[in-house]
């Protein structure tokens, strides 16, 4: 057993640390407020070959194995956990299953332009009626000649406005079943696609959600993502990597909230000492440490295991994004606590925190998806 | 990165498992009951050099590194966590502070005995008034012609029962305080030494914890481990080994409770099917298994920064906190899937939740545990 991380990892840890500081963290309570997209730091990150971290460099991307993936989302989520989402989402779950998935023409076609950044890319699943049970879609592909015409209403899509290309699952087969669904690359600019309303969200305020109406959307058949009926199983491998990335985004804003909370407990003085020396304000610094430690290690060890190739790794994501996102959402509603009221103000970043943590326990698989994942594991071992 | 177990740890966890399985938890429940100090666990324990699994084999031991122990004590507490915590104090808290303080004399005459197993350590810091304060110690060490007279009374000496040897802390200058206080290697026999009470106890019954009262207990200077004023370091740093112990001892009761609870939801039924098909029981399962899981890669981390020769107070005390309230959660959860069974004597889960209840006291409390890391935290 060896935890030491590769100098690679470190340096680009490092560089992304560095990034974060001097140009996400000074705007992103600025950005949260109004709502507004993260254009510039989206630039900086495709300079920094980091917008298609995890595409393989023979499309341009840079390649990295998931355990630097989740430094790099960590150290993201650490400064804007809406940033964090926004490339999360375009490597992980658009460029992760065109890259496993996709045919080389495919791949050729669209994973150059995600790595260049000149394509932000999301992940279409969820609908207004189907979000944990997600193989009952409403969405319809009909193939009709060399096109799939797509129709349906999909619903929480993040990267909506901003994105170009998107993985849309819909229902090939009228019977509902998880067999009858199938993935289709589709771009914004298809005729029939065009996006709902943009939601108003408790947080991640500057990462764009929101939904995605299909109507008679043509899609070329080229464009389908592996075969017929298989599209469920592209979804749910897709959904175990990311909640890898869920995972570092959690620890991510759980160590913002940590650092910022010891920072606070330092200079706030009350009853003629520094809170920091009381233990009601040390014994939360300590649980939120600890547990944030036991996250990463969680998170780690699942992306382990997913760089081996073929080990499975589906209970071990569940488990690291079950723990790290309940974790984050009791280390946020403890930073909040020990800076008092200013904690609940805006002009302290734990109050953007505590409102981004609170979504982690809900998309990529809610908390209950992910105990139903690992109980099962555990009853079929049995 | 890597968190492969190499063949040699691979190994060494089949051949402990298989071990426990087969030697250690059929007696288990019946140790507990009877509160004997169970020497024949030890002897068999002995025989498989688990007794000395880091002391270099010079001395008797397995050497082997800090993950292999872990996987140790996560084993044998899985079957009983009284023999694991004997175990335990065997391997941290007397073979430990003697090979890393103890000159060579020392090692030869007490070491190796007690890493082979043929004689039983244990470690004497508490006192009736003296716990997470351990540096406020009111046993007394006197200098006396070529020796020491030790005066006062420890207690809830773990192995104590079943000990050959003692390391005992003592305080040589009052006015010193922590600074003033020293170990000492102190034998059975020595005269004005002898067991207090018993301590009985809520779990672990079995591990032989007593009160040992020292009066004008008389010790040889060459029994001092370390210099006059060191006890304390000596402590703390042996405090952090045994951490690291404690928490595979509890990721072990953890997964006790987890794998009976999973077990048990399988074959009970209720409402016309069997109870693992309910989610309130699936939920339970899914985050003992969750938690269990964090528990063993802080154990983990922190046998490895250990091995590596890097500091690792902080991570050893996260390790012991996180992981003791998990044993905790986990046999409460536990209990309350086997419902009425898990409350009766019948069922290890009982045993397993009054054995995890230690687990958040011993070697450092859980407040104790938030203290060393909130220091750590805050330090600079």
């Amino acid at each position: 057993m060896d935890l030491q991380l590769s100098e690679e990892q470190r340096l680009i840890r490092e560089t992304v640390r560095e990034f974060v500081a001097s140009e996400v963290l000074p705007t992103a309570g600025a950005l949260d407020r109004a709502e507004e997209f993260p254009d510039r730091a989206i630039a900086r990150l495709a300079e920094l070959g980091l917008l298609g971290m995890t595409i393989p460099e023979e499309y341009g991307g840079a390649g990295l194995d998931s355990v630097t993936a989740a430094l790099v989302i960590e150290e993201i989520a650490r400064g804007s956990a809406s940033l964090a989402v926004t490339i999360s989402v375009s490597n992980s779950v658009c460029g992760g299953p065109i890259a496993r998935f996709g045919s080389e023409e495919q791949r050729r076609r669209y994973l150059p332009r995600l790595a260049r950044g000149e394509v932000l890319g999301g992940f279409s699943l969820t609908e207004p009626d189907s979000g944990s049970d997600a193989a009952h879609l409403r969405t319809r592909a009909v193939l009709r000649g060399d096109d799939y015409l797509l129709t349906g209403d999909k619903a929480w899509v993040t990267n909506v406005e901003v994105g170009s290309l998107f993985v849309v699952l819909a229902a090939t087969d009228p019977s509902p079943s998880a067999h009858g669904i199938t993935a289709f690359l589709v771009e914004r600019d298809f005729p029939g696609f065009s996006f709902g309303k943009v939601e108003d969200k408790m947080g991640l305020r500057s990462s764009h959600t929101g939904g995605i109406l299909l109507q008679d959307c043509r899609v070329p058949a080229s464009n389908r993502l592996g075969a017929e009926g298989e599209g469920f199983r592209i979804a749910m491998e897709t959904l175990d990597a990311a909640r890898i990335g869920i995972a570092a985004q959690s620890v991510g804003i759980a160590r913002g909230a940590l650092e910022e909370s010891i920072a606070f407990a330092r200079q706030r003085r009350a009853f003629g000492k520094s809170i920091s020396e009381f233990q009601a304000i040390q014994f939360m610094l300590a649980d939120m440490a600890t547990s944030i430690e036991g996250a990463r290690l969680l998170a780690h060890r699942a992306a382990w295991l997913r760089d081996q190739g073929g080990q499975p790794y589906t209970r071990e994501a569940s488990m690291a994004k079950l723990f790290a996102s309940e974790m984050v959402n009791k280390v946020a509603y403890q930073a909040v606590q020990i800076h008092g009221a200013y904690g609940y103000s805006r002009e302290y970043p734990v109050e953007r925190y505590y409102r981004d943590a609170r979504v982690t326990t809900i998309y990529e698989g809610t908390s209950e998806i992910q105990r139903m994942v690992i109980a099962r594991k555990l009853l079929d071992a049995l | 990165m890597n968190l492969d177990l190499t063949t040699e740890h691979l190994a060494i966890l089949d051949m402990v498992r298989e071990f426990a399985a087969k030697e250690i938890a059929p007696v288990a429940a019946r140790y507990d009951r009877s509160r004997e100090f169970p020497f024949e666990n030890v002897r068999k324990c002995a025989d498989l050099s688990l007794m000395g699994v880091m002391v270099p084999e010079e001395y008797g031991g397995s050497g082997l590194d800090t993950i292999a122990y872990t996987l140790v004590i996560e084993e044998l507490s899985r079957a009983c966590a009284s023999t694991g915590v004997i175990v335990s104090v065997n391997n941290s808290l007397f073979c430990h502070p003697l090979q890393k303080f103890g000159t060579e004399d020392q090692k030869r005459r007490y070491l190796a005995p007690h890493a082979r197993g043929e004689k039983i350590g244990c470690f004497c810091l508490s006192e009736p008034n003296a716990g997470s304060d351990a540096g406020n110690q009111q046993t007394t060490a006197a200098r006396q012609d070529e020796g020491y007279l030790l005066n006062g009374t420890k207690n809830f000496i773990t192995n104590g029962l079943g000990a050959d040897t003692a390391i005992v802390f003592a305080s040589t200058d009052r006015t010193k305080g922590h600074h003033g206080i020293s170990a000492f290697i102190v034998e059975r026999g020595f005269s004005g030494f002898r067991l207090g009470k018993d301590e009985v106890k809520l779990g672990i019954t079995c591990s032989g914890s007593v009160e040992m009262v020292f009066e004008d207990c008389r010790v040889p200077a060459e029994n001092r481990l370390g210099e006059e004023g060191e006890g304390f370091k000596i402590a703390m740093n042996t405090l952090d080994g045994g951490r690291i112990g404690i928490a595979a001892q509890a990721v072990g009761i953890a997964r006790a409770a987890l794998e009976e609870a999973t077990r048990y939801s399988r074959q009970r039924k209720a409402f016309g099917k069997s109870i693992s098909e309910f989610q309130a029981i699936q939920f339970m399962l899914a985050d003992m298994a969750t938690e269990i899981d964090a528990a063993r890669l802080l154990a983990h981390r922190a046998a490895w920064l250990k091995d590596r020769g890097s500091r690792y107070t902080r991570e050893a005390s996260q390790a012991k906190l996180f992981a003791s309230e998990v044993a905790m959660r986990s046999a409460i959860k536990g209990v309350q899937i086997l419902g009425g069974y898990g409350y009766m004597n019948d069922y290890p889960v009982e045993r397993y939740f009054r054995d995890a209840k230690i687990t958040e006291i011993y070697e450092g409390t859980s407040e104790i545990q938030r203290l060393v890391i909130a220091g750590s935290l805050l330090k600079d």
